[in-house]
């Protein structure tokens, strides 16, 4: 529709329309969001890239003789192992970028799962109103009134104990998805079905009615992208709630088994030494995940405040 | 009245029946309760025998109501893992719960609210940032790691306090408590502060917010004129309206306290229900799963009906509408 009146077109036309509008100014001139930006892209970077920057290989066969060392600038650590090594003589570096990527996937793909949940059921209940919405929005409201984490904990109690925990380490990671995708996705059903019931009434909808288009096409292509600024914006506090969910779940040991790292089983088996003074294990992953998702939600702070105009400054 | 009540009370119904075939349903198709009981080693006419006499080939829907009527009298089954009746696991599990969480309940309210009212009207003082910055990252914080760093500092490194433990318990009537015991009250203090620490934050934050908007109101702005001192609009006349929301929302949270007793119980191995059910998680331990399930959804259902009717009762402009006000 507005190809016409627009002048530029193309993906570089769309970046250089993005760097002079508003939220780019908006984004620049905070710079609490900017360091927060930095920081999380910062990790984001080095955890897809483990591979390559991690400076050991924590799945190879590890030296034993190596275990326990204290990060490099205590007494008895080493060059070698920037912040020391865990019980099995694994550089707790390369544990926490490994562990990150982990924490970082499960992270994305629950809130992508709760995005493409919440939103198909709110767009569907606020289009089509009547017995539909009620059920929708039913279902919605009772499981609002439970915390997140617990409806986390029944579901994979529920999966767990029908597959026993055996085969349950195999299947450990989707079953981690969807534990937290399905307690999260209450939030975006229902700002969808709220924008939903006012884009209905407009004009471009009963334009598209009339012209006997399917209500499939009408949801997805004409009103869906209309209301997917708030969507956004929950998605990206969302994604500090799924990351601490998960290391929460992989805490308490009903998340990934500790074959496979992510910043929750790495607190997990960093805490067993606590006393005994090898804090390090410990004490770096809990950091690096409260880096994360402070960075990650003071991000969403800000985006929420930019997005929104009646917060004008 | 009566038909919103009416109302209110058939949907709180309706959910626990819900959560009852939930937990009915995991108990008929997850796992087979008869390889539980009598293992791999008996005969087919044995494990026929002990369906029939389970009522197991009966039709779902009179399973699900004998299920029911068990669940009304308290009768939930036998732990797989400890072979203990899952009643008496409650009994004996419910009071190191419900001290710990009123515990951190009674902390968050005597901390936040007087905070909350502190950055409200000292809005601009510097020690009012502080705070608010300190409850953004209280709220960022995963609740485990706030435990964590507890015990590394008071345990490990002060040696103050214990980390794990209820310590020693004295018992009242049925009733274990740790509150009469100095090792008991001690072991009480880091799993407090730890549960507590969310909710104070978000106290503070709503306790700041309902005041700033009350102090706008006009009565405020005529009791200014007529002469009144500050003290006396701020807790005289401000706070007794801002507490009404703050209380019904710290009603409401206390359903969150017992779910994330979990993780805190866990932390401190603290020999509570939420332990209990984490135990329960790992190891597939259907009947107390199934439990955990129905009554913690009556605590939360019985919370929201609750507070819902309160607020009937209390705001009258919600009696509009709906049913005929008396």
């Amino acid at each position: 529709m507005s190809d016409a009146t627009s002048p530029r077109r193309g993906p570089a036309a769309a970046l250089s329309r993005f760097f002079d509008g508003d939220l780019w100014y908006n984004f620049r001139t905070s710079p609490l969001a900017v360091i927060a930006a930095i920081i999380f892209f910062g990790l984001s970077l080095a955890a897809i890239f483990a591979q390559f920057v991690a400076p050991h290989n924590p799945f190879l066969a590890p030296d034993l003789m190596d275990g326990m060392m204290p990060p490099m600038w205590e007494s008895g650590g080493s060059q070698t192992f920037l912040l020391g090594t865990d019980d099995q003589g694994r550089d707790v570096l390369s544990l926490i970028l490994h562990g990150m990527q982990v924490s970082l996937f499960v992270g994305l793909a629950a809130v992508l799962l709760s995005v493409v949940l919440g939103v198909t059921l709110g767009l569907i209940a606020g289009f089509f109103g009547g017995v539909v919405d009620a059920v929708i929005m039913r279902i919605a409201d009772i499981q609002l009134s439970f915390p997140n984490i617990l409806v986390a904990l029944l579901i994979d109690g529920m999966v767990s104990a029908s597959f026993g925990r055996a085969t349950q380490a195999a299947l450990a990671l989707p079953v981690l998805v969807l534990a937290i995708g399905l307690s999260d996705w209450v939030q975006y059903a229902r700002t969808v079905r709220a924008s939903t019931l006012v884009e209905r009434r407009r004009e471009y909808v009963q334009a598209a009615r009339i012209m006997h288009i399917p209500s499939v096409i009408i949801l997805f292509r004409h009103i869906l992208p209309n209301i997917m600024g708030p969507v956004v914006v929950i998605g990206t506090l969302g994604l500090a709630h799924a990351i601490i969910a998960e290391a929460t779940l992989s805490f308490l040991g009903v998340g990934l088994p500790p074959t496979q790292p992510s910043l929750g089983t790495l607190i997990r088996t960093g805490n067993d030494y606590l006393f005994s003074g090898e804090w390090w294990m410990t004490v770096f992953p809990a950091v690096t995940l409260v880096l994360l998702s402070l960075s990650v939600n003071v991000f969403g702070d800000w985006l929420r405040d930019a997005l929104n105009p009646r917060i004008g400054k | 009245m009566l038909r919103y009540t009416l109302r209110r009370v058939l949907q709180a119904i309706f959910v626990m029946l819900s959560v009852g075939f939930i937990s009915f349903s995991m108990f008929t198709f997850v796992g087979d309760p008869i390889l539980h009981m009598i293992g791999t080693e008996g005969t087919a006419a044995d494990r026929e025998a002990l369906r029939n006499a389970l009522g197991l080939n009966d039709p779902l829907i009179v399973q699900y109501v004998s299920f029911l009527g068990k669940m009304l009298t308290g009768d939930f089954g036998i732990s797989y893992r400890l072979s203990m009746p899952v009643s008496d696991l409650i009994v004996e599990r419910l009071p190191a719960t419900l001290e710990l969480a009123a515990c951190a309940i009674a902390l968050s309210i005597i901390i936040g609210i007087p905070l909350g009212i502190f950055t409200a009207i000292r809005r601009k003082s510097w020690v009012s940032q502080g705070i608010l910055m300190g409850s953004l990252v209280g709220v960022s914080l995963p609740t485990f790691v706030i435990g964590m760093f507890l015990i590394l500092i008071f345990s490990v490194n002060l040696g103050w306090l214990p980390a794990f433990g209820r310590g020693e318990t004295a018992m009242v009537g049925n009733w274990s408590t740790g509150f009469l015991t100095t090792s008991g009250l001690r072991s009480l203090i880091l799993p407090s502060i730890m549960l507590a620490f969310f909710q104070t934050t978000l106290i503070i934050r709503l306790v700041r917010a309902e005041m700033l908007e009350v102090l706008e109101q006009e009565y405020i702005r005529f009791a200014r004129a007529r002469g009144l001192s500050d003290r006396v609009i701020w807790f005289g006349e401000a706070l007794k309206n801002t507490l009404v929301p703050v209380m019904t929302i710290v009603g409401l949270q206390m359903g969150s306290v017992i779910a994330f007793s979990i993780i805190t119980e866990t932390v401190f191995q603290w020999p509570g229900l939420g332990l209990l059910f984490i135990q329960a998680v790992e190891n597939a331990d259907i009947p107390v799963l199934a439990t955990y399930l129905v009554l913690v959804s009556a605590f939360f259902v019985g919370l929201n009906l609750l507070v819902d009717l309160l607020y009937y009762l209390v705001d009258p402009r919600l009696r509009g509408g709906q049913g005929a006000p008396k």
